[in-house]
């Protein structure tokens, strides 16, 4: 378990298209609203990216996310979820109700602005908790 | 053991093909899923929430608390799996 | 009859694939290989709610432009939704199972769900 898993075909190809991966899960995060895409296939995209570079290059990774660090971001994507929910009725609508969030525009595009506001917390607490499960069950020290 | 689950699932099969004759069939225009609350979500969807997706307008505005509650239950499931392999044992009094 | 069965081959199918979570959760001995039937039991389930939002000749659930088709042009988004979460969700629930396992094997040094019932009746 302590060992690289990769050759160094594998680690070249990593190197080649975690980039792309990553670009490619933002992405699908802000333009979840014009095609397919959304939130939750954000965040596992972008955790599937962080979690393939642990895979191949093991213990000598240079690059990535600690647990402590993975935890942090999913609860702080969680946090924003619940806040934008908050504010919603620090404006003076229902929880979770995005049409009275201060942005300028008409109504839809305001709902759409709060839309993609939770689904940035969505990302970041899906992406943080793959990370932080995939961490422990190959039981890296750190 | 293995022969009476073979038998009990072989007669269970025939449960589910006997439920599955009151459902509608695939891709019928008329089902009751079909004809609820979807059509609601497909003509206003963009006109109420402004995303032309309209999964992610369901998803994040018409049942914005239910994925709430999904989010919370990933994060509570991130964090009990940190907590169970983590956990050292209380040493013996 | 034909037309019959063509509308309700897909739940026989998926109620098959049910039934191989099942046999697997009951027949096996091995913790880990019941985890994964329960997945199996989980696909199963992914792939009903998505069958019945199906309709003949609709489309994916997402207007190309702002002009708006017929009701019956666009796939229903309900089940969509629902099991985009769903998904999700069971692999995370997945995780904890694994780690719950992790437990177990580190405790008893075995998986085998006979032998760890044994060490438990000793133990105590």
């Amino acid at each position: 378990m302590r060992q690289r898993y990769g050759s160094l075909i594998l680690d070249t190809t990593i190197r080649l298209l975690v980039p792309f991966y990553l670009i490619y899960g933002v992405y699908a995060l802000v333009h979840g609203h014009y095609s397919p895409g959304g939130g939750f296939q954000a965040g596992v995209v972008l955790g599937a990216s962080i979690i393939m570079v642990n895979m191949v290059q093991g213990d000598s990774v240079t690059w990535g996310v600690s647990k402590q660090t993975a935890v942090l971001v999913a609860s702080i994507g969680t946090f924003i979820y619940a806040g934008i929910g908050i504010a919603a009725m620090i404006w003076g609508g229902n929880y979770l109700d995005y049409g009275v969030l201060p942005f300028r525009g008409i109504e839809p595009e305001v709902r759409a602005l709060g839309t993609l506001g939770i689904e940035t917390g969505v990302t970041l607490g899906v992406a943080g908790t793959f990370i932080v499960i995939f961490n422990l069950l190959i039981g890296r020290e750190e | 053991m293995k022969k009476v689950t073979i038998a009990v699932l072989f007669l269970l099969s025939f449960l589910f093909v006997f439920a599955s004759l009151d459902l509608a069939p695939t891709s019928d225009l008329n089902s009751p899923p079909s004809t609820h609350v979807s059509p609601r979500y497909i003509e206003m969807g963009y006109k109420e929430t402004g995303a032309l997706n309209m999964v992610t307008a369901v998803l994040a505005d018409y049942r914005g608390y239910d994925t709430l509650g999904e989010t919370t239950v990933i994060f509570t499931a991130g964090l009990a799996c940190l907590l169970i392999i983590e956990s050292r044992r209380k040493p013996k009094r | 009859m034909l037309t019959t069965a063509t509308g309700y081959v897909n739940y026989w199918l998926i109620s098959i694939l049910m039934l191989v979570g099942f046999y697997g959760i009951i027949a096996t001995e091995n913790l880990l290989k019941k985890l994964m039937a329960l997945n199996v039991i989980s696909v199963a389930i992914i792939i009903f709610y998505l069958n019945l939002g199906q309709k003949a000749g609709s489309n994916v659930p997402v207007l190309f432009g702002e002009e708006l088709g017929t009701v019956a042009a666009y796939a229903n988004p309900l089940p969509h939704t629902l099991m985009l979460t769903a998904i999700v969700v069971g692999v995370a629930t997945t995780g904890v199972g694994l780690a719950l396992l992790y437990r177990i094997y580190n405790r008893y040094g075995t998986l085998e769900e006979t032998d760890v019932l044994k060490e438990m009746r000793s133990d105590s």
